[in-house]
């Protein structure tokens, strides 16, 4: 999809992220999603706006991914709807709903309309991120003790039965609920419903400085803290015009690929724990903690928080650290090597991961999934390599990628992944330019709106940010590859039976947290 | 197998020197006897239930159980369950969305109980705070006895925080 072939006006956005922003009409809405899903592009977000304090109307934006990068699309509503773009993109759908629960506009026509951010604690006539929201008229800070009433779909017929799982898992796991119908052992369907960890985020950054919102943006998802703050602070520094000193790009790309290994590591040992093979978990996570031990060594913190900011890097790297680096990730490659042959020769751990909660190339196509499970499913698509920001421009990433699209696969992309990972770091090492780390972020002006966009471990983070008048966050709308890729591990459990759900859902190890806001 | 037997003795044993309590933690003083307090030392199980969290607390929870820390080595170990359960190892502000199931996961866990609220949120609410969709710290909705700060703490902290929840009160 090139750009000239959009009936509409397009703006660059400067900044780190070849990014387009345009104003769309009704129709216009449609079409673009139309011709960007014809030429194989896909909806990376879809977020409401609520403008009526400088005079507008509320607003929905679109995310799209097109050949030259990203493509955002902003409609401003006559009314309280919009059209429904649910049947050209099937993961629009939750977003669309979340829209609503949030702020009352509606997809038109859209076939499912059933509440989905929305459990019990506001009333259904209340809409949190609207401007004349106020939260004192809701009840105390607890009390509302009503339950959901959440209409599942239900299936009928002989011997069909259902098994509700959560909120409160059996593990240390995040809260959510499952509702599995079976025959026997076998699913015939599962319906997720989420949203139990909603506490309320995006309305939180509302009115913050675009300095202080860096750590919130880091705890959207505590797992891929890198990957947002990073996106956060390409956002700012859209905004405010500014580019971070070289080192300090560098660097963060070392901090997102060692995000990635510490994460791919964890869900290495899990996968075989749940497969019964206990001694991978025990492996797997002795790796993962020498890992943060060098973070907290290096960087003051295991899982990296609070170093990315606006700007640059809150802490520079020294030559010690750099010689420690390269010694740990030596050891590191050749015992995940080690690992690897053993998992691979294990018969018990692949009967149990090969053709179990496969999801065909057609499928993952079709549904749009995304980031490392779209890998594994014959989905080629990887940000570093496909639209790649400083430093990736020079580091030519070797994307891991695999067609079989099951549990087998989505190990061997995970493993393809650390061991790249290990060489990108390497590289980002040896060529890691000298330096600031920083750079001072001027006062960004009102109406100011910028995006970042960023490859993180579970798949691709978006960041929209928009100023109000005092320079304070007025809007600012976090994306998590998981909302692409709840509706299809559904799908992936499919013929399955009971007993493998948990192997396969931690194939895929979606974010709870990133998804509920 | 000759692989997989011979990794397990090249990496030995890692498991560190297990902290000491930390009265410092402590909320709630003394809710449980002595004696009480005696049987779930070395015998202890928890249920940890995440509130709410960004899931930060989580990883570290997870990291309890790995060869470093190796909390099982103490007798204390996880189970699926709040009615086998004797602590809820709590995460995250409380959403409200989470606020009942929390209260019936409470309920559910058979008296004598403790709590041990985990993190920054889990203390005060942290950077999420009180708002229309979350409650807070923990406390705001069922007792707590002991609360850990840090975002996230760390495995060494938090079983300092068991610790010190199982270990009789000082004051």
């Amino acid at each position: 999809m090139k750009l000239e072939d959009f009936q509409f006006e397009l703006r660059q956005l400067p900044g780190a992220v070849a990014a387009w922003h345009g104003r769309v009409d009704a129709q216009q809405w449609r079409t673009a999603c139309q011709q960007v899903r014809d030429k194989g592009g896909r909806l990376v977000a879809l977020w409401g706006t609520d403008d009526h304090d400088r005079g507008e109307a509320f607003a929905v934006h679109a995310a799209l991914v097109v050949q030259s990068g990203l493509l955002v699309t902003t409609m401003s509503l006559d009314g309280l709807s919009f059209p429904d773009i649910s049947d050209i993109f099937p993961a629009a759908n939750r977003m669309q709903r979340a829209i609503y629960d949030l702020f009352g506009v509606n997809a038109e026509n859209a076939a499912d309309r059933r509440k989905w951010l929305r459990h019990a604690a506001w009333p259904a006539d209340v809409f949190p991120l609207r401007k004349d929201f106020v939260t004192h008229h809701l009840p105390g800070a607890t009390g509302n003790g009503e339950a959901d009433n959440y209409p599942f779909v239900r299936v009928g017929g002989e011997g069909v039965h259902e098994i509700p799982v959560g909120p409160v898992h059996a593990g240390t796991i995040e809260p959510g609920h499952f509702r599995f119908s079976i025959v026997g052992e076998g699913i015939l369907r599962l319906e997720e419903r989420l949203a139990y960890k909603h506490k309320g985020i995006e309305k939180r950054f509302e009115g913050m400085t675009l300095a202080e919102g860096v750590r919130l943006a880091g705890r959207v998802s505590g797992d891929s803290t890198v990957a947002y703050s990073w996106a956060y602070s390409m956002a700012v520094e859209s905004m405010a015009e500014i580019t971070p000193p070289p080192r300090a790009l560098w660097l963060r790309a070392l901090l997102l690929e060692r995000e990635r290994i510490a994460n791919h590591l964890g869900d290495l040992g899990f996968l075989g724990n749940d497969a019964a093979l206990a001694f991978g978990l025990a492996q797997f996570l002795r790796l993962k903690e020498d890992c943060l031990r060098t973070h907290q060594a290096l960087f003051g913190h295991r899982y990296l928080m609070d170093v990315i900011v606006p700007g640059g890097i809150a802490r520079d790297l020294e030559p010690a650290g750099m010689e420690r680096l390269r010694r740990e990730m030596a050891a590191l490659e050749q015992t995940v090597s080690l690992l690897k042959s053993i998992y691979d020769e294990h018969a018990g751990l692949q009967d149990r991961f090969i053709n179990c909660g496969r999801v065909s190339r057609e499928l993952a196509d079709r549904l749009g999934l995304t980031g490392v499970a779209a890998r594994a499913s014959g989905q080629a698509w990887d940000m570093r390599v496909e639209y790649p920001c400083v430093p990736y421009t020079e580091l030519e990433v070797r994307m891991g990628s695999h067609r079989n699209g099951d549990v087998a696969a989505r190990v061997a992309v995970r493993f393809e992944e650390v061991f790249e990972s290990l060489r990108l770091s390497r590289l980002i090492l040896d060529r890691l330019p000298l330096g600031a780390c920083a750079t001072k972020v001027p006062g960004v002006p009102a109406g100011r709106f910028g995006v970042g966009w960023i490859e993180g471990w579970r798949g691709e983070v978006l960041v929209a940010l928009e100023t109000g008048d005092d320079g304070r966050v007025a809007r600012c709308h976090p994306h998590d590859p998981s909302w692409q890729n709840w509706p299809i591990l559904e799908r992936a459990v499919l013929g399955n039976i009971v007993p493998d759900f948990p192997l396969i859902n931690k194939s895929f190890n979606l974010s709870y947290s990133g998804h509920d806001l | 197998m000759y692989q997989l037997l011979k990794q397990i003795l090249v990496t030995g044993i890692k498991t560190e020197p297990y902290p000491q309590a930390d009265e410092a933690l402590r909320v709630a003083a003394g809710r449980l006897r002595a004696e009480i307090l005696e049987s779930f030392a070395g015998a202890l199980t928890i249920r940890h239930v995440d509130a709410g969290s960004c899931n930060g607390c989580e990883l570290e929870i997870n990291s309890l159980n790995n060869p470093y820390y190796n909390l099982e080595g103490l007798g204390i170990k996880f189970v699926a369950s709040p009615r086998h359960a004797d602590l809820l190892l709590v995460t995250g502000p409380v959403s409200r969305h989470m606020e009942v199931a929390l209260k019936r996961t409470y309920d559910a866990t058979p008296e004598p109980k403790l709590v041990v609220a985990i993190g920054d949120c889990g203390c005060t609410g942290g950077i999420f705070g009180e708002s229309y969709a979350s409650c807070g710290r923990v406390s705001n909705v069922i007792p707590v006895d002991v609360a850990v700060p840090g975002c996230p703490p760390t495995p060494v902290a938090i079983m300092q925080g068991i610790l010190t929840a199982i270990s009789l009160s000082k004051t």
